[in-house]
């Protein structure tokens, strides 16, 4: 299950690389979106898939998954959602602006 | 004993809850500077309280929840973070000030001061905490609220910058997620001190080295190690005021953390990681110079003495000795002081002459005497000459570097001095010396109220640079803990 889980990440990683390397402003956003999904999947694998039952303290089970690693992703996918929500208002207001989602015509230019 | 442990929190807590509440009446706008001011002075006076606890009661932790360490969120308040903390509600209530007076209407019902409370509670957030991942949700908190306030407001050149910080700083945070799915695969836990047990116990393996070089490249790029490409352009396009906040405080943010994590987790491989660090820190300080040399733009060249600055901060981690730690903290909060104040001085001399161009501008010492030599005071405290403040750190550095034979290190941080001194001179000799060209007609009146933020900070210069035994025994002491983690995890953990 690791080894599966191992492998999914590094094909979004791919993904989000080619994404995060394009010259469109909205590309590079899904970029990082998807990128911050196959590190969710990483922490999943790196907190391991052993354990039978769900983390609950009782007598009968003994062998728990384990929590932590869900309650991290839980937090960083708030917080991923908060920013790429940002990112995108950013991106259109700056198209708004600039008229244009090249990422190659937004270099600038010295004293303007 | 409880509400001193609970003092801990107050540092993040009053900047957050006064920022919520500043959301709610975006119009009043004397009511937010006030409330504003108010919270960050009252976290100023808490981390006094907190700096003086310190001294006798040992290192404070306050465990949320009752959840012991480690297996809950612990907040830890060294003398090393107390200071940090300290400096920064000192410095931001000093740059809001001077927001008051320049930062405008528009981007005052904005929102601006809210954004600043949060920024603050990021910041002293991150220097609080003891847990990885609480680190990485508290520069997420700061991070956010830094991209609210790089964009407020902002036109073309300050939108299309901003797109260039924030797609940096998310691949950023997504690299600090590995390193800290990678650490807790291999050791199980992401409680600093816990980790630094652990570590302690099974030996620095290779595995765990490489483990701390994405941590070093996440807060490299955070820092504006080496990785400081995205800095230039982000601090130079926002207004004086956001950009004093951002050159004095949010770098430093990823300095503390280096400094944290490589010595108090990563320290036995010395020979790698410092390595390493040493080459970039001597790059970065190469890099800055170029940048701040090349350019007769004002704000270029005041952000890339930044990029100098978080260099020679690094090279004292590099040489890692307890004369090098104690000098680069020295150094760390008299760059906070002095960076602040090189960026409001900038931001007064960009408001009056109404460009950044340093050709533009001619002879102003004949209209703003004051201001040009504030400005002259501020090159010479950056460069080093005592007595002002900055002497002293690059004194205990260098020694360091003698004491364990890191010459070329010695060499490099000193030359940058030379450059600092070289470019910045050259920016107050083309601005303030030359002929006059602004008439007394067309003179844009100063009022002292716009200069008396940076007179406060002139002033803490000078007494940090004459009178250094008033912070000595706290830096001493944030580098005693630095230098020996035991204390630190004793002190979370608590091990009799």
């Amino acid at each position: 299950m690791e080894t599966l889980i191992i492998i999914v990440a590094g094909i979004l990683v791919t993904v989000a690389v080619y994404l995060l390397l394009s010259k469109n402003v909205i590309r590079v956003i899904l970029g990082t979106a998807v990128l911050t999904h196959a590190v969710h999947l990483l922490i999943m694998a790196m907190g391991g898939f052993k354990g039978d039952s769900v983390p609950i303290v009782s007598q009968k089970e003994t062998s728990f998954v384990d929590a932590l690693p869900q309650a991290l992703i839980l937090t960083s996918i708030v917080i991923s959602f908060a920013v790429t929500a940002f990112f995108l208002v950013l991106a259109y207001q700056t198209y708004k602006y600039t008229k244009t989602d090249d990422l190659s015509e937004m270099r600038g230019v010295d004293h303007e | 004993m409880l509400i001193m442990n609970n003092l801990v929190v107050f540092p993040m807590i009053i900047p957050l809850l006064v920022g919520v509440i500043l959301a709610f009446f975006p119009n009043h706008i004397y009511t937010q500077r006030l409330l504003t001011l108010l919270s960050l002075i009252a976290t100023f006076v808490v981390s006094i309280l907190l700096l003086n606890l310190i001294q006798t009661e040992g290192i404070i932790t306050l465990e949320f929840g009752d959840w012991q360490a480690p297996f809950g969120i612990v907040f830890v308040a060294d003398s090393f973070a107390t200071l940090l903390v300290l400096t920064t509600s000192l410095l931001s209530s000093i740059i809001i000030l001077f927001a008051f007076q320049t930062i405008g209407k528009t981007r005052e019902t904005l929102y601006f001061y809210a954004f600043v409370n949060f920024l603050i509670a990021g910041v002293n957030g991150s220097f609080l905490t003891g847990d990885l991942f609480n680190l990485f949700v508290t520069f997420e908190v700061m991070l956010l609220a830094s991209y609210a306030l790089i964009t407020l407001n902002g036109k073309k050149v300050q939108l299309r910058e901003s797109i260039k910080y924030v797609a940096i700083n998310v691949v950023a945070s997504s690299f600090f997620l590995i390193a800290i799915a990678y650490l807790y695969g291999t050791i199980g836990t992401l409680n600093m001190a816990h980790a630094s047990e652990r570590i302690a116990e099974v030996g620095q393996t290779p595995l765990l080295t490489v483990i701390s070089l994405v941590f070093l490249l996440v807060f490299s790029l955070k820092s504006g190690l080496l990785l400081y490409q995205w800095l230039p352009g982000s601090y130079s396009v926002p207004p004086a005021a956001i950009a004093a906040l951002f050159g004095a405080l949010l770098t430093k943010v990823g300095i503390y953390a280096l400094y944290r994590v490589f010595t108090l987790i990563f320290y036995h491989e010395p020979q790698i990681t410092h390595t390493i660090i040493a080459v970039m820190a001597i790059l970065t300080i190469i890099g800055g110079s170029i940048g701040a040399i090349a350019f007769r733009d004002i704000k270029q060249v005041i952000t890339y003495n930044v990029v100098i600055a978080v260099g020679f901060i690094l090279a004292a981690l590099a040489i890692f000795t307890a004369t090098s730690i104690t000098g680069g903290i020295y150094y760390l909060l008299h760059d906070m002081i002095v960076k602040a104040l090189l960026f409001l001085l900038a931001g007064t001399i960009i408001y009056l002459t109404k460009t950044s161009r340093v050709d533009a501008m001619s002879g102003l010492i004949r209209n703003y005497p004051t201001l040009g030599w504030f400005f002259f005071i501020t090159v010479l405290s950056l460069t080093g000459i005592p007595p002002l403040s900055g002497f002293l750190g690059k004194v205990l550095v260098g020694q360091g570097a003698l004491e364990t034979s890191s010459y070329i290190l010695l060499l490099v941080t000193f030359l940058s001095s030379m450059v600092v001194l070289y470019s910045l001179l050259r920016v107050f000799m083309g601005t303030f010396w030359g002929e006059t060209i602004i008439s007394e007609e067309e003179q844009i009146p100063l009022k002292p109220l716009t200069l008396l933020p940076s007179a406060i900070l002139i002033c803490l210069t000078f007494i940090l640079g004459l009178a250094p035994e008033s912070i000595a025994p706290f830096v001493t002491d944030a580098s005693n803990v630095l230098m020996n983690p035991q204390i630190y995890i004793d002190a979370v953990l608590e091990n009799d």
